[in-house]
């Protein structure tokens, strides 16, 4: 979230699309609520099918899954086409007066410049500025510059350059400029248009589209809409592009950085921030710091390649804070490897392994199949039921030799081996040692957690594990204690890293999180000063936070996001002041949240260039030219002391200083601006450019598993979805949650069951291409036929949580079908986040 | 308003003059008020482990932590103070008390040998130095130290970690720098998906 | 609530003030559930079930998200589920979180004939104390609501307590504690009133309910369990929430001689006040005055 819950009392308007947090974030949602009594704010609420976020809403629209960026494209359209626009900001705070390369073509036909069908990549020449200064590689490269990974751009080529003085015209008339391209690529989005896409008939649509830009009605600055999704965005092929199609919107409309405002990602589960910011992913390290590559030969390769230089209208200034990118990954390499990272070996930039390849969720699935994973420790995580494709997932762990189960209850995932199906005579044939560990369960464990406004938040344990059940970090440092003495006994391949990782926990069989905590905050390991203030912190002692940070090698620091979070002054995040001097909901005392307890991301742009707050009623931070400084009632996410009439821009982690209306060299894989793209499987082709349905980037595997339907086949479009009275896979061991919903359950529209003659509460079957799931009918009205560029086609949904484990399973009154034995194994090109939501079934009588 | 209090005070009056004449005694109702079953329960603050709204829960545990007294959960609430959910829960927090005193939660180690159709118990110390052994056999066996072109890629790719939704930062850290470390390249989590 | 019953309003044989007097504010309890805040998410009901110590019961899925049919002896709250379509044409995804109404005349308390089984306190809750119940089952047949369920294997019945031992030490209920939307109001009936009306006012001014009402039926002399409703012309709509709820006439008729009696017997309690009027003076009676507009 940019913002955050609380904030969401200040919105005047929310859009919830692609979430549905009145079922999954029920505590978060009650902000809404608060919203609607308070400020009589509206809450538009779009949706495959009629949730109980939607029982609440002033507006619903039933949106075919898959179709939100016609959508929202669709809005953009509108609020040019009526001046629905905050004019100042766009120009002042986006890249809307940037001038574009010429050569750069839109996507008429569904293809952006630059692609190359042979390769199935684009050449990125053309998706950048125009501009003067520095010169190739000189020039440096953006924040967020290109990986040398396939399916992003190509590898060997050299990614393009951000120009530092780029051309811009504030009239925002020259035909090549930014807004005049936004302009021109979404004209195609008329209403009709959506209608036929999206299924959302035109009254209805100008309706919400009207309501929602109406906080922009006659230059009005003061109002401010919120933007609020969840996984229902992510889950798609093109699932980054929905959301960047959002976050244009909020820009074009003024509502990023500002209270009540801003694009809210409801993160699902209760760490997975932290589990994202600590880079529990391949393709990245802790703090969004890039996975080093082949091609960086050393540490000074990696960071010229990863650390951006400015590229603004030369009478501009950017703050550019990824600048830091050294001194954070040094720190970094320092936490790591300790005394063994030193300046003459690049600080043991050579410990961490390169990746040039996309090694991916559903890469791990499709690479295990085909025999190159021989084992998986899988800590909380229940890889079978996630899916996609279920079946996949359970035949490739067949053909492991161990598998490693860290969980507090019986799962899938363990139990692969004995699947539904799966005979007693085929288990004699599966030789995968699997082991599985009793955990902690999270009252049992202290440690913290960071939600999705990013608060981290420590917790203290209440209970031991029961049995001979053990704290999950105990049993990774114990499995990594043993292997560092296999190696320190037998030797074996590159045992440096292992040998030379830093464990100085007091005991070390049994980590202390909090000592782990402190690690990440960062410390100094020599005497630093601060010139200006002549402030000194001495060698060992806790940093304040990451602006302390050195790419010397005299200091450590975890996680650069996170420091600031367990100071001298002692650990920020159990911090429990219930004081909220603005009213605003920012609760400054309140735990820690990152980066540096700011609360709202990007709040400088809650000021109008000249640092005034757009809106005096929420007032969040501003300049303050007495003292020369900004100050706040958040922490500004500002250069302190930069002076209005510097114009550095708002957005300090690009670049550009501003936000991208368009982006540039590839930092979004599939295009500069968003570009509707069917589902891999849809009922249509792309009204838009049918010869170009799909997202062209997207990579199909070809295991047996990996079939797709046709429309001929299978006609329904199926969207999956969680329940608010069960969570995942966790609380079908839980009595009480079970009774609320005690078997799984297919969401059909009144009508599907009447054409097939099926009743409530009565069994049926789902089929896609990949498999057939049995559930219960539940017919409902909240699900009405649509009209899809003139045919009739039907959608349905199924909530993922019952298994082959679990309270009903294990009692037989389920027919133990996992939900994601349906969904098809492609993902996103940026976030490599598989497609569960939108894809083709039938259905028929069980 | 008004008339609902009349209406109340009248029926109150009537109940209170029939209970006279019928000799009813009410005191005995009162004294069978429940207990508070948290009033000598300790309290502990913890975050929810369910969705990313991260709600503030108090665990309320009885037994005063004396040599031979281990806590027992007794109930869990929302935490009033928590500044998002204000002591509210949803109805997955509000059964968090049963996932703690689950009768179905793992509690011993147990390991299924290859061909077997059935899990066995295992010791802790056999599991660790197993998986030890599987770990530095399967590294040692899909090590890659340089790619093609002679770059240093020093990477296993033999063996996957993948991490869940509920664990805590430093566990995370811990898996990144232990793993990184051995060189594993398929890391993913659920933040994935 | 047991500061309430505790609270001393008369000491015989007493000089000067009552001590505590004025310092514990006697009020009537009130739960105000805003179904059009309401997401239909049941933490009342589990909350409800952890807190009572009820635990699992088997259900099976119906075409609805509803846990079960009605409420039963072990099951106190239930968030009733319906896909209306209303006059407009619009779906509306009702739901309404069903309990014991705590009426203020009590149709329960009317009916049953056990010594002590069913009390109603000063703050409005209408408590069975099981202990006394003889299980005959007149309770069910006095609510016009359908609360009150009996248990086969305790052979007594049993409702929603508004876990007057939260109460009474200053906590909210359990339902309303975890309301995650804030649908779920509690405080003084009078507060509560206000708050729905004000909120019922804001759905007719600013969301277009132009039905927006509150649920508080004279019927059965007002509820201590009030209900915003984007719709008080059609409360059945709400899960069959009844429109005139009234105690039942057999209920009312066995009750009528006891009424006539008490009524006597209130009378003549009203005459030995004045004998001690004209004894003692009028002291006694004024606070007794004072007391009654307190109330």
């Amino acid at each position: 979230m940019t913002n955050g819950w609380i904030d969401i009392k200040n919105t005047d308007m929310m859009l919830i699309m692609g979430g549905n947090p009145a079922e999954n974030h029920p505590c978060g949602f009650k902000w809404a609520m608060e919203a609607k009594r308070n400020r009589n704010a509206k809450l538009i609420s779009v949706d495959p099918r009629f949730t109980r976020t939607s029982a609440t809403a002033d507006l619903f629209l039933q949106i075919r899954a898959g179709t939100d960026i016609a959508f929202l494209g669709g809005v953009i359209h509108y609020a040019l086409e009526n001046n629905r626009i905050a004019k100042d900001y766009l120009v002042n705070y986006t890249n809307a007066a940037f001038i574009v390369k010429e050569g750069f073509k839109l996507p008429e036909d569904g293809l952006y410049s630059g692609f190359d069908s042979q390769s199935g990549k684009y050449d990125l020449s053309t998706w950048n500025y125009e501009g003067t200064g520095g010169s190739g590689g000189e020039a440096g490269t953006a924040g967020h510059a290109p990986e040398a990974i396939p399916g992003k751009v190509g590898g060997a080529t050299p990614p393009p350059h951000l120009p530092p003085n780029v051309n811009y015209d504030l009239t925002l008339q020259h035909p090549r400029c930014v807004f005049q391209l936004l302009k021109q690529q979404y004209s195609r989005y008329t209403p009709e248009t959506v209608e036929r896409i999206t299924g959302i008939p035109k009254d209805q649509y100008l309706k919400a589209v009207d309501l929602f830009t109406s906080v922009r009605k006659d230059g009005d600055m003061k109002k401010v809409a919120t933007i609020i999704y969840a996984v229902g965005w992510t889950q798609h092929t093109f699932g980054t592009q929905i959301i960047r199609t959002a976050a244009m919107l909020q820009l074009l409309l003024g509502n990023v950085g500002r209270a009540g405002g801003g694009v809210n990602a409801l993160r699902g589960h209760s760490n997975i921030q932290g589990a994202t910011d600590m880079a529990g992913l391949f393709d990245s390290l802790p703090g969004y710091l890039k996975a080093p590559t082949p091609a960086d030969a050393d540490l000074a390769a990696f960071l010229k390649r990863t650390t951006p230089t400015a590229s603004k209208p030369n009478e501009w200034d950017s703050f550019n804070y990824y600048s830091n990118t050294p001194k954070f990954m040094v720190s970094l390499l320092k936490a790591m490897y300790g005394p063994a990272a030193t300046k003459d070996n690049g600080f043991a930039f050579d410990y961490l392994p390169k990746v040039d390849r996309d090694y991916s969720w559903t890469h791990i699935w499709d690479d295990m199949y085909n025999g190159k994973i021989k084992g998986m420790m899988a800590f909380g995580m229940n890889g079978v039921m996630i899916g996609p494709d279920t079946n996949k997932n359970i035949n490739a762990l067949k053909k492991t030799d161990w598998l490693v189960v860290g969980e507090i209850y019986p799962d899938e995932t363990s139990e692969f081996w004995r699947a539904p199906g799966i005979s007693a005579e085929e288990q004699k044939t599966i030789n995968t040692t699997v082991y599985r560990l009793p955990c902690a369960g999270f009252a049992e464990k202290d440690g913290s957690m960071t939600n999705s406004a990013r608060w981290v938040t420590w917790k203290f344990a209440a209970v031991p594990p029961p049995g001979d059940a053990r704290l999950d970090q105990d049993i990774v440092a114990q499995i990594f204690l043993r292997v560092r003495d296999l190696y320190k006994k037998e030797g074996g391949k590159f045992p440096d890293p292992i040998l030379n990782l830093t464990w100085n926990y007091a005991d070390s069989a049994h980590p202390a999180l909090s000592q782990i905590a402190m690690e990440l905050n960062g410390k100094a390991l020599a005497e630093l000063k601060d010139e200006k203030t002549g402030q000194v912190i001495k060698a060992g002692q806790q940093l304040p936070g990451f602006a302390w940070l050195k790419d010397d090698g005299t200091t450590m620091c975890g996680n650069w996001i996170y420091s600031g979070m367990w100071t001298e002054a002692g650990p920020q995040i159990q911090r429990r002041g219930t004081d909220d001097p603005s009213g605003l909901g920012i609760f400054p005392n309140w735990s820690w949240s990152w980066p540096a307890n700011r609360r709202v991301l990007y709040n400088r742009a809650s000021c109008d260039p000249a640092g005034k707050p757009w809106d005096p009623e929420r007032k969040q931070v501003w300049w303050n030219e007495a003292q020369q400084t900004w100050a706040g009632n958040d922490v500004p996410d500002f250069k302190p002391d930069s002076n209005p009439k510097d114009h550095m821009g708002p957005f300090i982690m690009n670049p550009e200083g501003v936000g991208r209306l368009f982006a540039p060299i590839g930092v979004i894989a599939d295009g500069p601006f968003p570009e509707h793209y069917e589902p891999i499987e849809s009922p249509i082709k792309n009204p838009l450019h049918p010869n170009q349905s799909n997202n062209p980037l997207v990579k199909k595997f070809n295991t047996p598993f990996d079939k797709f339907g046709s429309p001929e086949d299978y006609s329904i479009v199926c969207t999956t979805y969680r329940l608010t009275e069960q969570y995942h896979y966790w609380t079908k061991n839980n009595a009480m949650n079970v009774q609320l919903i005690p078997e799984p359950f297919v969401e059909i529209p009144v009508e599907l069951a009447q054409e097939k003659g099926i009743r409530g509460a009565e069994p049926i079957k789902v089929i896609s291409a990949r498999g057939t799931y049995i559930a219960k009918a539940f017919v409902t009205k909240r699900l009405k036929p649509m009209m899809i560029d003139g045919k009739k086609v039907y959608q349905i949904g199924l909530p993922i949580h019952q298994g082959f484990r679990g309270i009903t399973e294990d009692a037989g009154r389920d027919a133990r079908t996992p939900a994601n034995l349906l969904t098809p194994a492609v993902a996103d090109p940026n976030a490599h986040t598989p497609e569960t939501k939108g894809f083709l079934v039938k259905v028929e009588k069980a | 308003m008004d008339t609902t209090r009349r209406d109340f005070f009248k029926t109150a009056t009537i109940g209170a003059a029939a209970a006279t004449i019928f000799g009813f005694d009410l005191q005995p109702a009162y004294a069978q008020l429940k207990e508070l079953k948290i009033a000598r329960a300790k309290e502990t603050r913890s975050t929810c482990p369910y969705c990313a709204v991260g709600c503030g829960v108090l665990i309320y545990t009885i037994g005063d932590g004396a040599k031979n007294v281990t806590p027992q959960v007794i109930h869990v609430e929302g935490d009033p103070d928590h500044p998002t959910n204000r002591g509210t829960l949803c109805p997955k927090g509000s059964s968090l008390e049963q996932d703690m005193l689950n009768p179905r939660r793992l509690t011993k180690p147990q390991v299924r040998r290859p061909g077997a159709t059935d899990w066995q118990d295992i010791s802790w110390d056999d599991a660790l130095s197993e998986i030890a052994q599987w770990t530095k056999k399967t590294r040692d066996a899909t090590f890659i130290e340089k790619d093609a072109k002679g770059n240093t890629v020093n990477r296993c790719e033999g063996i996957s970690f993948i991490g869940g939704c509920t664990d805590t930062n430093e566990f995370n850290y811990l898996v990144v720098k232990t793993m990184r470390s051995m060189g594993l390249v398929y890391m993913e989590n659920q933040a994935r998906v | 609530m047991s500061q309430a019953s505790t609270e001393i309003v008369r000491i015989s044989g007493h000089a000067g003030s009552v001590p505590g007097a004025g310092l514990n504010r006697e009020f009537t309890v009130c739960k105000l559930v805003d179904t059009t805040t309401c997401i239909g998410c049941k933490a009342c009901e589990v909350a409800c079930l952890e807190w009572n110590g009820y635990t699992f019961t088997e259900t099976t899925f119906d075409n609805s998200y509803q846990t079960m049919p009605e409420t039963a002896w072990n099951y106190w709250n239930l968030i009733k589920f319906n896909e209306y379509e209303n006059e407009d044409g619009n779906l509306m995804l009702l739901m309404r979180k069903d309990q014991c109404m705590h009426c203020a005349d009590p149709g329960c308390l009317a009916a049953c004939p056990a010594d002590a089984a069913i009390v109603q306190y000063a703050n409005g809750i209408v408590d069975f104390q099981e202990a006394n119940c003889i299980g005959c089952g007149y309770c069910m047949t006095g609510c016009p609501f359908n609360i009150p369920k009996f248990s086969p294997t305790a052979r007594k019945v049993f409702k929603c307590t508004l876990c007057n031992d939260r109460v009474s030490q200053g906590l909210e209920p359990a339902c309303i504690k975890t309301c995650p939307t804030g649908c779920l109001h509690f405080g003084t009936k009078a507060e509560m009133k206000e708050l729905a009306e004000t909120r019922a006012k804001q759905l007719r001014d600013h969301s277009g309910y132009r039905n927006a009402g509150v649920y508080d039926p004279s019927g059965v002399g007002g509820t201590h369990v009030i209900y915003v409703l984007h719709d008080a012309t059609n409360p059945e709509a709400y899960g069959g929430l009844p429109k005139n709820p009234q105690v039942p006439l057999m209920v009312r008729l066995w009750k009528h001689p006891l009424k006539w009696i008490g009524n006597f017997g209130m009378i003549f309690g009203v005459v030995g006040v004045f004998i001690h009027y004209l004894r003692f003076g009028p002291k006694i009676v004024k606070e007794d005055e004072q007391h009654g507009d307190a109330a």
